[in-house]
């Protein structure tokens, strides 16, 4: 398969999979990089966006009778939900008492 | 073999040592903390317990043997103590033959009067409970090396009195001169030691490859000893007997022309001779003198130093073997008693000339058994007679000194004076203890010392018969000397002007051994204690009639000593013992400073093996191996340091390297697999 073929032919698996790892290095990327927490949130939601991604992609082409990677992806998302609202719960408590969601100053670990 | 009707304290021996020592546990833990005084009670009592214990014992023991039967050694409690290989055990244990009964009765003697009049001497002290706890591990430790079944548990118990001594000498401890005594005993005698444990390992190695040698029937007769085969190649049983030793002596020579036996018998007596105090390894023992006096009596005069002689006494089979190394026993111990008596005559401390005296009469036990063979063991008794003798009037001349010092407050003789009429029982004890050692009959010193020079001259060793014959005038001038000085003429000090006679407590102790002093010359040593059994037995034991062609030199000799003493330091002629040092001028002083020795061995230690091995030693310990470990040390702290500078707190940057790290660990099992 050459370069241009990929952009001309209907999405095959890898495809996706190109997609997904994309999704997951950005997510990587910034969870690295953000100084922000609510960025850093926002890119482990990309991870899972990229983990429930494959689910899909593996039950439609490995075993597409099946719906086991499809529920997968369901439950990946209702729990990126609640995880949401905990991380996010935790981000104002912790707002609240230092004025800053900036993860720099998370240093109380250090040494 | 085994004997069925054991009396009763036979077959429970094992109690003369084990009273002292619970004993020893009881005060030292319970009592002493609560109540110094009801300690001090529970010592003596305990003590004497074991010393009523040993006079059952000797009863029984010489009963079960009359006269002229073979004395037959006997183990009545044993234990395996160490087992090192399926063939080789060391049972710890109790023996019991005449030496060890002899042994026990003196140490329990002496010890239990001792703690008697330690009452007395020490009342009021600071330490009163930690010197009966002291005194009481001494004597377990004492009776312990008495009745120790082989050489290995002698050993042990014989550093146990080597600390308890130590931790006596050392009683006063706020005063310098007892600590540096206290580490000068320890370490001169440790380091004989170190002479003795080398002679056991040699003498346990060959023993125990012989073993494999041995026939039939005597590894089956060894049974008795060790159970089902198994050889303890200390065992003096074993070691002791014939056919071990012709092994030995089919050893040859081993090193520098030496036989093996005479070799590790050197060795041991290395060990005898530091603990008994010999020429060269005597430094030790007038020092010792700083401990409280009754200590000096009991542990520096009438048992521990013993304990020399009874090892040589012992082993003497052994040693009677090699030949050689009973020879180097005879002439050391005869060079020693004459030098200490020498120096005896100088010094002025009333402790101190008791310490040479002691030295010189070890001396004389010493060259007793060393003149001794197997076929004339006459010396063996001799010197075993002369130990019991002396334990008795030398304790009495410590206590009845212990009594002067307690009246004057000083160890000075020219601080004393006039105390004949202060003191009239110290000083008719002291009176009989000195005729006694002087050899005076009827009194003890007589018997044993003319027995010992009669083995002297009857194996042919005219040259130490001679010089013994000086020993006794020289032991007689100088015990008159203090005798002299300290009870007659004038009071020198106000402390002596006021003296006063030492408490009952102290008296009775001083009285028994007065009595002793003078009947223990009666007993017929040689039918108690003879080597060989019933065949040396009975022929020695014959003998026990006085040799008055040699107790009448003797008797000449101490007489001479004695009225030169009284010329040179009687009343009103003190000026002409000072004349007679001037006159002698440097040999006096070299003599008084005792021929440098404490000097010599100073030079020795701290110019040369201070400065040219341990200074090196230390230089190397320091840079060398202390420097590999703090180089080590730094070597960590420093990359620690560093680090812990990766620790930021950033989980990000954890983050990155768990990333990173992750990458990198997919590539190189990338690289691995394709």
């Amino acid at each position: 398969m050459s370069f241009s073929e990929i952009f001309v032919q209907a999405p095959s698996a890898v495809h996706w999979l190109i997609l997904s790892s994309l999704l997951f290095s950005i997510g990587i990327y910034g969870i690295l990089t953000r100084r922000n927490a609510v960025g850093i949130l926002m890119s482990t939601e990309l991870l899972l966006n990229s983990a429930s991604l494959n689910f899909v992609v593996f039950n439609k082409f490995v075993a597409p009778s099946s719906v086991d990677g499809q529920v997968m992806s369901l439950f990946v998302i209702a729990v990126a939900a609640a995880e949401v609202v905990v991380g996010m719960a935790i981000f104002v408590a912790l707002f609240k008492c230092r004025k800053t969601v900036d993860v720099t100053q998370m240093n109380l670990m250090r040494n | 073999m085994m004997f069925q009707n054991l009396g009763f304290m036979l077959n429970h021996t094992w109690l003369i040592p084990a009273i002292p020592f619970f004993s020893f546990l009881l005060v030292g833990l319970f009592i002493r903390p609560r109540s110094p005084k009801l300690a001090g009670i529970v010592a003596t009592v305990a003590v004497f317990a074991a010393a009523c214990c040993a006079y059952v014992l000797a009863w029984e023991y010489f009963h079960l043997f009359p006269a002229g039967t073979e004395r037959h050694a006997l183990v009545p409690w044993n234990f395996e103590w160490l087992r090192y290989q399926e063939h080789l055990a060391v049972r710890a244990g109790v023996l019991v033959d005449p030496i060890s009964v002899l042994l026990m009765v003196v140490v329990t003697t002496v010890s239990a009067l001792v703690h008697l009049y330690s009452i007395g001497y020490m009342h009021g002290d600071q330490g009163y409970g930690r010197y009966f706890t002291w005194l009481n591990l001494f004597t377990f430790s004492m009776l312990g090396l008495v009745v120790a079944p082989n050489i290995l548990q002698m050993y042990v118990c014989w550093e146990l009195v080597g600390a308890s001594s130590f931790l006596l000498i050392g009683f006063y401890y706020e005063k310098p001169s007892a600590v540096a005594a206290s580490k000068k005993a320890f370490i001169v005698t440790r380091f004989a030691d170190l002479g003795f444990l080398l002679g056991v390992i040699i003498l346990g190695y060959y023993g125990y490859h012989f073993f494999g040698e041995l026939s039939p029937a005597l590894a089956q007769q060894m049974g008795q000893y060790t159970a089902g085969g198994v050889v303890d190649p200390f065992d003096f049983a074993y070691l002791t007997h014939p056919e071990v030793l012709s092994k030995f002596v089919g050893l040859g020579t081993g090193f520098l022309g030496v036989s093996l036996l005479t070799m590790a018998m050197v060795l041991v007596y290395m060990g005898a001779a530091g603990k008994s105090a010999m020429f060269p390894l005597h430094i030790w023992l007038p020092d010792a003198m700083e401990g409280p006096t009754p200590v000096s009596a009991l542990i520096h005069a009438a048992t521990m130093v013993v304990a020399g002689v009874y090892l040589v006494a012992r082993t003497f089979l052994v040693f009677a073997t090699s030949g050689d190394a009973l020879m180097v026993v005879a002439y050391i111990g005869a060079f020693t008693s004459l030098f200490a008596a020498v120096i005896g005559c100088t010094q002025d401390d009333i402790k101190r000339v008791l310490a040479f005296s002691t030295l010189s009469q070890l001396g004389y036990m010493m060259f007793a058994l060393g003149v001794a063979t197997m076929d004339h063991p006459l010396g063996y008794t001799a010197s075993m007679f002369h130990l019991f003798t002396h334990a008795f009037f030398k304790a009495l001349l410590f206590l009845g000194a212990g009594a002067l010092i307690h009246a004057v407050h000083s160890n000075e003789i020219w601080d004393m004076g006039g105390l004949a009429r202060k003191m009239p029982i110290t000083h008719a004890t002291v009176l009989i203890a000195t005729l006694a050692i002087a050899g005076i009959w009827p009194l003890a010193g007589f018997f044993s010392k003319d027995e010992i020079l009669v083995s002297a001259l009857e194996n042919q060793h005219y040259g130490i018969f001679g010089l013994g014959l000086l020993v006794a005038g020289i032991t007689a001038f100088y015990m008159f000397r203090i005798y002299f000085v300290s009870f007659w003429g004038k009071a020198r000090s106000k402390h002596a002007e006021h003296a006063h006679e030492a408490p009952l407590v102290m008296l009775i102790p001083l009285m028994i051994l007065a009595v002793l002093s003078v009947v223990a010359g009666w007993v017929p040593m040689g039918e108690f204690v003879s080597l060989g059994g019933a065949s040396h037995g009975a022929a020695e034991g014959a003998h026990h009639g006085i040799n008055w062609a040699v107790a009448g030199p003797s008797l000449f000799v101490a007489a001479i000593g004695i009225s030169v003493a009284w010329f040179l330091y009687g009343s009103g002629h003190e000026e002409r013992s000072k004349s007679v040092a001037s006159s002698l001028g440097g040999v006096y002083t070299t003599i008084k400073r005792k021929f440098y020795f404490d000097e010599l061995y100073l030079f020795i230690t701290h110019k040369v093996v201070f400065r040219f091995v341990a200074a090196p030693i230390a230089w190397f310990d320091r840079h060398v191996v202390d420097g590999g470990v703090n180089l080590s040390g730094w070597i960590t702290r420093t990359s620690s340091t560093a680090l812990s500078r990766l620790q930021t707190g950033q989980v990000q940057t954890y983050g990155a390297w768990f990333v990173g790290g992750s990458i990198g660990a997919l590539l190189v099992l990338w690289h691995l697999m394709f």
